[in-house]
């Protein structure tokens, strides 16, 4: 039995700060105290606490994101300390809810970056509040490691900012690729008014022209919208239009699919990979089938080979969520995954110190994530390539790899 | 503009109307008795909604939306009785203020209850993709269910105020609450009644409409602000007008996407409603006799 | 024991300078950095709960206002003029001085307006469009005054959701420091900027902002306005009888706060170094509503100081995923046992002679 003072010890720790993650976690906290019981005092004297900070955007407006996030970085921080921790030291994880506001993030990010003295930052959730903090992090070196999709993040690149989820331009050029196979030249695009959508919007902007794409009408819509067969009807009326691009993570992207169809109008609808959660097929039903996206594996974790390098970490990352919060794992909880597992390699490397996490974080290669395959560098500080999405599609209510016409 | 974009325009318009009435008709219940607004008639569109789904794994469909419909009932007699009976005199503002309160309490209680993903009911009839065909407009027969509800909701208030003894007490409360107490009139009761009946609308507004809009724990508060804007316009009090004024404000929604881009759209929508506000101060069908004669 | 408002003023100065040398002493110089939000927060606050309080006008679209200091500034002081730099106007206008150059983080040449030169445009825009909406839309009353400022609020947050020069729904970021004095010899800048190392100078800068324009607005309440605007909160026909000219000193508090909120939000963008749309939206202000209903409709010193704690903690993230809900139960739990605002508690206490003033707002 560990001794009332271990266990005080611990609980001290972990109990500093702002809200801990380790809620109800006595229990564990014992198991911990048990097992340093049994090596003794000093490696429990030894054992350093790692502050990490995540502000995700857990309530308000952009919530579908940050909840799946603040939840699979919890989940994955307590796994971590349960295996025993980074060679030895325990995480702490700081999660601040900013409500997806701008001046909330950037409180939060000074608070964590001085009064916490955290190692690095996960989050925030959206492209808009990431951009605000991106020179904070800079500024004051702390490594940021933002879960928001727009490529202004990491490009042009700043030494301590980096991103997990797929650059916008891959997502764009891969529908550009299915498109031209399909032999689509004429395109609508529409997109929700979020940060995603609007850097969304540019990307497809900028690209189209290399594929001899021509964007015949743009709109956004807003992302509480209710209905929008106006939109649809004006889109129709345009009768060029031989496909339709909708870049947008908010629920409202069902609502348009089903617009679409109920016009009766059987264009080939493509999604952006904000389309990743199985919630959201659910919403749009019948008018989900044949939609075609680029997403990264996670959604597909079970038809991929035996050898495919994602494969063993997806299913056992889309088993443990589903168990923990009794829900399916979406793409977006995936990007907090990555998020918290790449600090997780560097941790190891370079242990408790900001500017060696930083080097170790750029030279990270090959290591397999729920996004994809990170290899970063200098120059790019996303580290996945065009390779980490694959074009599916929406059969029967599921997400299947989509195979071509 | 052809004709057949105009009346897919139309119909997208009347869609948007429907949705934004029967909102509206809850917000009219409570101002007609009470003499308030109340900004939590969102969220109760959204308890309909959310507790709707919610039951259906356990009971057919109609009967779920039933349920539903009486335990959001149930809630507006606890908000009522919690946070609005017992205030000697309130004021407008310390009325706008609490609502606005609930509004947020309940919104944040759907939060860890419901968790942030959207949900919705499913279609009534047929699915996401079934529509009627009315020349080469397609309707969903969702839509006809919303404009059924409201035409059903409308029609019957105004019978129930009109003819029915208790629907007549609402009425002298908000007229004059102390002239309807010297009359006998249990006010209080009256108050509490006016809160059932309106969440009790508002329910089934969120679950008519859910197969459309789906519903998440925030989305009370855009149908709150739209409701609102609809019962002002078409003057408050009057459901009738809040119907009128509902479908015009679709309907402008609708067109205005032919002429500027979607994110415009309720900047202008705004826009014509502030101007049509001062042009008209007591909204579209109110008159500024009537608005005189009440104290708020 | 009434204390005059002189010795308040002086108590709150006392308190702020001994909050940073606190602070100092013991190595927690980093609440500074809410206090100085909190403190631009507490303009709006202060701004508003005159016009709520004293001319018994609601606003639910104050954000507006905010967003309208913020953003115009913020787009004037980042939007590149470089390609237009050989226009006649640019030319014009960096001749009079207007402009700034400089470099961003990417080493790239950045032409804008200088922030000095924004700032006034943006407060002047905050005014113009304060008084011409004021004229009509104070003439409604009740729930169609709320809904006509909620409209405007609205119409705000969506023109900056829509337009690609307010960065859309990124927002703007990158807005450069507010240089008010250059260093002069050994003495550091004043700049709002959200540097730590300005912080002590930045929060001096706040507060000193914050208590003059508190001075001001104390002043307005006893001035020939105020007393117009007590008795139009009366009743407007008796005050409009004996001579006041009602609907003329509305317009006048309502332009005032509208230019508290706008100037609140220029210096708030400069300290924060970006603006997003949140700052516009509808719940922001009903925020700032139930901030001035929490502190006490007529009881400046009480908005001032639930504004300011209430902000600050939020700021802190204090009540984390709850911070709305906590909010929300403050607010019910105010209007419910102490309608006329959270201070009037002590009257329940302690009993004294001064009457608390009773929120009549009848007419709103």
């Amino acid at each position: 039995m560990p001794s009332v003072g271990e266990e005080y010890c611990f609980k001290q720790l972990h109990v500093e700060g702002g809200e801990v993650v380790r809620k109800g976690y006595i229990r564990k906290v014992l198991l911990a105290g048990l097992s340093v019981a049994v090596f003794g005092f000093a490696g429990a004297a030894q054992a350093e606490v790692i502050k990490i900070g995540a502000i995700f955007a857990e309530t308000g407006g952009a919530a579908f994101l940050g909840g799946p996030e603040a939840r699979t970085a919890r989940m994955l921080v307590e796994q971590i300390n349960q295996a025993g921790g980074i060679n030895g030291d325990t995480l702490e994880l700081i999660v601040k809810d900013s409500g997806g506001s701008p001046e909330k993030a950037i409180s939060f990010a000074k608070q964590l970056i001085e009064e916490d003295k955290v190692l690095a930052i996960i989050g925030p959730s959206t492209s808009g509040e990431s951009m605000k903090i991106k020179r904070i992090a800079e500024d004051h070196q702390t490594v940021l490691i933002s879960c928001a999709a727009a490529e202004l993040i990491v490009n042009p690149v700043a030494s301590y900012v980096f991103k997990t989820p797929q650059k916008d331009s891959f997502a764009a050029r891969k529908i550009f690729q299915t498109m031209q196979d399909k032999g689509i030249r004429k395109i609508a695009v529409v997109v929700g008014n979020t940060g995603f959508g609007k850097t969304g919007k540019q990307q497809l902007k900028k690209i189209a022209p290399e594929y001899g794409v021509e964007i015949l009408a743009e709109e956004t819509y807003d992302k509480k919208a209710t209905d929008l067969s106006a939109l649809v009807a004006k889109l129709k009326s345009i009768e060029a239009i031989e496909a339709v691009v909708n870049w947008s993570i908010v629920p409202a992207q069902s609502i348009i699919a089903k617009n679409i169809r109920q016009t009766g109008w059987d264009v080939p609808l493509f999604q952006s990979h904000g389309f990743g959660n199985i919630g959201y097929v659910q919403a749009a039903g019948e008018a989900a089938e044949g939609i075609i996206f680029p997403c990264g594996r996670l959604l597909v974790a079970d038809t991929l080979a035996e050898n495919n390098p994602q494969k063993a970490l997806l299913v056992e990352y889309i088993r443990a969520y589903q168990k923990r919060f009794n829900e399916d794992a979406s793409g977006f909880g995936g990007y907090a995954y990555d998020a918290v597992n790449i600090l997780h390699e560097a941790i190891k490397v370079a242990g408790n110190d900001r500017k060696k996490v930083r080097d170790a974080i750029e030279a990270i290669q090959n290591l397999p994530g729920a996004s994809g395959v990170f290899s970063f560098s200098p120059e790019d500080h996303n580290g996945l390539s065009l390779d980490s999405f694959v074009m599916l599609t929406v059969k029967n209510g599921q997400f299947v790899l989509y195979q071509g016409q | 503009m052809t004709v057949d974009l105009f009346f897919q325009y139309l119909f997208a318009g009347v869609t948007y109307g429907s949705i934004y009435a029967i909102v509206a008709i809850g917000f009219n219940i409570i101002y007609n008795s009470t003499g308030i607004i109340n900004f939590a008639q969102g969220e109760f569109v959204m308890l309909g909604g959310m507790i709707s789904i919610s039951l259906l794994q356990f009971m057919p469909l109609p009967l779920a939306i039933i349920v539903a419909v009486l335990a959001t009932m149930l809630v507006g007699a606890l908000v009522e009785i919690l946070f609005i009976r017992w205030l000697e005199r309130p004021s407008v503002m310390q009325m706008i203020i609490i609502t606005i309160g609930v509004s947020i309490l309940l919104r944040e209680v759907a939060l860890h209850i419901w968790g942030e993903s959207i949900r919705s009911l499913p279609y009534f009839y047929g699915n996401e993709i079934t529509t009627f065909s009315l020349g080469s407009v397609h309707i969903s027969p969702q839509v006809l269910w919303v404009i059924a509800a409201c035409g059903f909701m409308v029609c019957g208030l105004s019978l129930f105020f009109k003819f029915t003894p208790t629907g007549r007490e609402m009425r002298a409360c908000s007229v004059n609450r102390t002239a309807a107490i010297l009359c006998g009139i249990n006010t209080r009761n009256m108050v509490t009644f006016s809160f059932m009946l309106s969440a009790g609308i508002g329910a089934m507004a969120g679950c008519v409409m859910s197969p459309i809009t789906y519903t998440q724990y925030d989305c009370g508060t855009g149908l709150a602000i739209k409701g609102f804007t609809v019962a002002i316009l078409g003057g408050l009090g009057n459901s009738m007008a809040a119907v009128a004024a509902g479908l015009l404000l679709g309907i402008i929604e609708a067109f205005s996407v032919s002429v500027v881009p979607l994110a415009f759209q309720d900047a202008i929508a705004i826009t014509i409603l502030l101007i049509i506000l001062f042009i008209k101060p007591h909204g579209l069908f109110g008159s500024s006799e009537a608005a005189r004669l009440r104290d708020f | 024991m009434k204390v005059s408002k002189t010795n308040k003023i002086l108590c709150l100065c006392a308190l702020v300078i001994l909050t940073q040398v606190t602070t100092t002493l013991t190595g927690t110089q980093y609440y500074l950095t809410q206090l100085t939000m909190a403190a631009y927060y507490g303009l709006v606050v202060i701004g508003l709960g005159v016009l709520m309080g004293y001319a018994g006008q609601i606003s639910i679209g104050h954000a507006g206002f905010f967003a309208i200091g913020g953003y115009i500034s913020a787009a004037m002081t980042t939007h590149n003029l470089v390609q237009l730099q050989d226009t006649p106007i640019i030319s014009f206008c960096s001749q009079m001085g207007l402009l700034m150059e400089r470099q961003d983080i990417y080493g790239d040449q950045l032409l804008t307006f200088a922030p000095w030169a924004a700032c006034v445009t943006a407060l002047l825009l905050a005014a113009l469009i304060a008084f011409f909406l004021g004229i009509p839309v104070l003439k409604l009353k009740g729930h169609y005054l709320a809904m006509a400022t909620l409209g405007f609020g609205t119409i705000i947050y969506r023109l900056v959701l829509a337009t690609p020069l307010f960065g859309e729904a990124d927002g703007i970021s990158e807005v450069p420091a507010f240089t008010l004095l250059p260093a002069i010899g050994s003495l550091p800048p004043i700049m709002v900027s959200g540097d730590f190392g300005l912080r002590v100078i930045n929060y001096y800068l706040a507060w000193g902002v914050l208590i003059i324009g508190m001075i001001l607005l104390l002043n307005l309440i006893d001035s020939r306005v105020g007393r117009a605007l007590r008795s139009l909160h009366s009743s407007e026909e008796a005050a409009e009888a004996s001579g006041v000219h009602t609907s003329g000193c509305k317009v006048y508090v309502f332009v005032i706060s509208a230019v508290y909120a706008a100037l609140a939000g220029v210096l708030l963008t400069h300290y924060n170094a970006g603006i997003g749309p949140s700052e516009a939206s509808v719940m922001k202000s009903v925020r700032y509503v139930a901030l001035v209903a929490v502190g006490g409709m007529t009881n400046l010193w009480g908005t001032l100081i639930v504004g300011i704690s209430l902000t600050f903690l939020s700021l802190r993230g204090v009540f984390g995923s709850y911070d709305d809900a906590v909010f929300a139960a403050i607010l019910i739990g105010v209007m419910l046992f102490s309608p006329a605002g959270i201070l009037s508690l002590r009257g329940c206490l302690l009993p004294s002679k001064q009457e608390i003033a009773p929120a009549k707002e009848e007419n709103l």
